[in-house]
């Protein structure tokens, strides 16, 4: 069967892993790694699984993209390249899957939105369901751009949204808190470096995914030995008394859904009610693939970007979708 | 060791880590009634916010009845001479938060990261520095890195524009060998002008021994509460901190009768509960449990019916810390279930 073929911008741990999860779909096809450092373990290993790198950055692939057909890109560097990254390859065709926190595209949680984002992309509409404006190129510009950078969030956005989302479906929520707590060795110098960043993000997108009102996410780095298992905490505020049998059975019903791209994605304990208040306990844990078991805040965003990219290659290969060039500004 | 005429900068706790033994529940009120008894006193640095800092205000930490610019404001413009300090606990409080505090008049700051997490709080402390703002690096759970470690950690705070580095004794675990061998390895790799401070808990009623071990190696600035007013067994108490450092010809500044008044007259009327060394908070102690778990353990053992202690002493052999007060509850539950208390929702 025919596949989709993708470059993995950013040779780290989240780089080397979704080797792995690409190598494994029916629809993608990992062809190059992209990396700044010509020693970097991650581009050796890539070259191992029979992968082509370059350590010159985004501008040594540029030169290959044509003659190498690839259409999609994982971006795993940092908010602060992915903007030029993203638009040297979008000016060929290529579209990005953002795993930075750069957020500049739509963002996406595999089972609360997907659906809606390739829909959009095939019916050339832009990112709020809105038909774009004719008579302005700018405006056709900045929606055919949003569709072709789709952005992941963060870890704890992809593993604490869906369940957000599983309330919010049944009643308004007006406040929804989430406390991720990661294991010190999953956690790079990048998301480091750039805490607020992390929390920004993941804070606007349980509005603007979730549909809480407002949202807020908190994040622990446990340095505990043997490493911790990713842990979410979601706590949810409903306008009215929640109807409990319906949002239990919606939040367990999501978990199934989660767990169709992240086996280890697990209930702890709860749903607890305490007055308009639903709390849930959550765990996730990794594949293993390339990341350890522990670091499944790692897992879940490789995992979720491959599922999202896995959802754009179908519809490109059924014709349904062509992705084009966004002239540059 | 003679440490006649040291000078020691206190700095005071009340307002911030008292908040969480009152539920987070202090009025704007109480807060200038203590703020200004401090400020008369003489202490030089009030600590005002959320007992869980800047962003606190949450489900996981509680709603305090007012926001930290509301705290921090009304209490800044009362005062004469003492500082307003806060927490910013990276993770949870972020740069616009501190922009906001430092718009409502705080001027100090302790950017607080777990003793082994350091490097989450570049941004942080190079924003504070930019503020101008007195700007400490605050390793906290202090007791779970060793000595080379926490140095290491402190260094790198330095690094990033910390002008003072704290010891931070958040589980009142620590005995006075364990500060001296962190203070002093935190004294070999720091600049000679970068201070070091210690703060302590009184769960194992060490607070006041291990601040002047901590002064013996070379710590500079000691934190405290008047009347211990803080989590767990409290902070170590400033008035009997000072007491013993007037004993001791340590330069505090700050006039200890009025101190003593004010533990008698304004905190302990204030307390819900007797903060005082008592089974759970000698628990804390005892396991190394971070000392805000307390008040959070006891009403999960009253939901789920496993007592506190079995829950404190789990937490800490799952070496759960600071910020992680959700998997308390989470804990309580699956004790609860272990022992047929309680049934598991899902399928």
């Amino acid at each position: 069967m025919k596949k989709i073929r993708c470059a993995l911008i950013g040779s780290g741990n989240i780089g080397t892993d979704l080797i792995y999860k690409i190598q494994r779909s029916p629809v993608l096809e990992p062809v190059w790694m992209v990396g700044i450092d010509p020693a970097s373990e991650g581009l050796a290993r890539a070259r191992e699984m029979g992968l082509k790198t370059t350590a010159d950055g985004v501008d040594g692939l540029l030169p290959h993209v044509l003659e190498d057909n690839i259409q999609i890109a994982f971006d795993a560097t940092s908010a602060y390249v992915h903007a030029e990254n993203s638009r040297k390859l979008n000016e060929l065709g290529v579209m990005m899957i953002d795993l930075t926190p750069a957020a500049i595209g739509p963002l996406c949680v595999p089972p609360v939105n997907l659906r809606q984002h390739a829909d959009q992309l095939s019916q050339g509409r832009s990112q709020d369901g809105s038909a774009p404006s004719g008579g302005s190129e700018r405006s056709e510009r900045g929606g055919l751009l949003a569709q072709m950078n789709v952005n992941m969030i963060s870890c704890a956005g992809q593993a604490t949204i869906p369940i957000v989302s599983a309330v919010s479906s049944i009643q308004s929520v007006a406040y929804a808190e989430i406390v991720a707590s990661l294991a010190s060795k999953s956690v790079g110098p990048g998301t480091r470096a750039n805490l607020d960043e992390f929390t920004y993000t993941t804070s606007g997108a349980i509005e603007k995914v979730g549909g809480a009102r407002k949202g807020k996410a908190l994040a622990i780095i446990n340095p505990a030995e043997p490493p911790m298992i990713m842990r979410n905490t979601i706590s949810c505020l409903t306008d009215d008394a929640p109807d409990q049998a319906r949002i239990t059975a919606s939040i367990l019903q999501m978990i199934k859904e989660v767990q169709k791209y992240v086996p280890g994605y697990r209930l702890v304990n709860g749903p607890v009610y305490d007055a308009n208040k639903v709390q849930v306990f959550m765990e996730v844990a990794g594949l293993g693939d390339y990341l350890p078991k522990y670091a499944g805040n790692l897992d879940i965003m490789t995992a979720a970007a491959t599922r999202t990219a896995e959802m754009f290659a179908e519809e490109i290969l059924a014709g349904r979708i062509t992705l084009r060039a966004v002239e540059p500004a | 060791m003679d440490l006649k005429g040291k000078k020691v900068i206190l700095h005071d706790m009340c307002l911030r880590d008292g908040m969480h033994a009152k539920r987070e529940q202090i009025s704007i009120d109480q807060m200038v009634k203590v703020a200004t008894a401090l400020d008369e006193a003489g202490v030089p640095y009030v600590q005002v916010t959320h007992g869980a800092g800047l962003g606190g205000n949450s489900l996981q930490h509680g709603f305090a009845p007012h926001s930290n610019e509301d705290y921090i404001s009304t209490v800044a413009a009362r005062m004469k001479q003492a500082k307003v300090s806060v927490l910013l606990i990276p993770g949870l409080g972020t740069m616009r938060e501190l922009q906001s505090a430092y718009d409502c008049g705080a001027r100090s700051v302790h950017v607080a990261t777990h003793c082994t997490e350091a490097d989450t709080s570049p941004q942080h402390i190079a924003f504070a520095r930019k503020l101008g703002m007195d700007t400490t690096g605050f390793l906290m759970m202090a007791h779970l890195n060793d000595p080379a470690g926490v140095a290491q950690q402190g260094k790198l705070m330095e690094s990033y524009g910390a002008q003072t580095v704290y010891v931070t004794d958040s589980a009142g675990y620590m005995l006075p060998a364990d500060v001296i061998a962190r203070v002093q390895a935190l004294r070999d790799v720091l600049k000679p002008e970068t201070e070091i401070g210690f703060h302590g808990h009184h769960n194992l009623g060490m607070g006041i021994a291990n601040s002047i071990a901590a002064i013996e190696a070379g710590a500079t600035r000691i934190d405290g509460s008047v009347g211990g007013l803080g989590a767990g067994a409290g902070n170590t108490p400033l008035e009997v901190f000072a007491a013993v450092c007037e004993r001791m010809g340590i330069d505090t500044g700050v006039d200890l009768f009025k101190l003593m008044d004010m533990a008698e007259e304004i905190i302990v009327p204030m307390m819900e509960h007797v903060v005082r060394v008592d089974r759970e908070s000698l628990t804390l102690g005892f396991a190394g449990v971070y000392s805000t778990f307390l008040l959070h353990s006891k009403r999960a053992a009253e939901r789920f019916g496993v007592p506190a202690r079995d829950i404190l002493v789990e937490l800490g052999r799952k070496k759960m810390i600071g910020g992680q007060e959700d998997m308390i509850m989470d804990t309580a539950m699956t004790m609860a279930r272990e022992r047929g208390l309680l049934q598991h929702v899902a399928a």
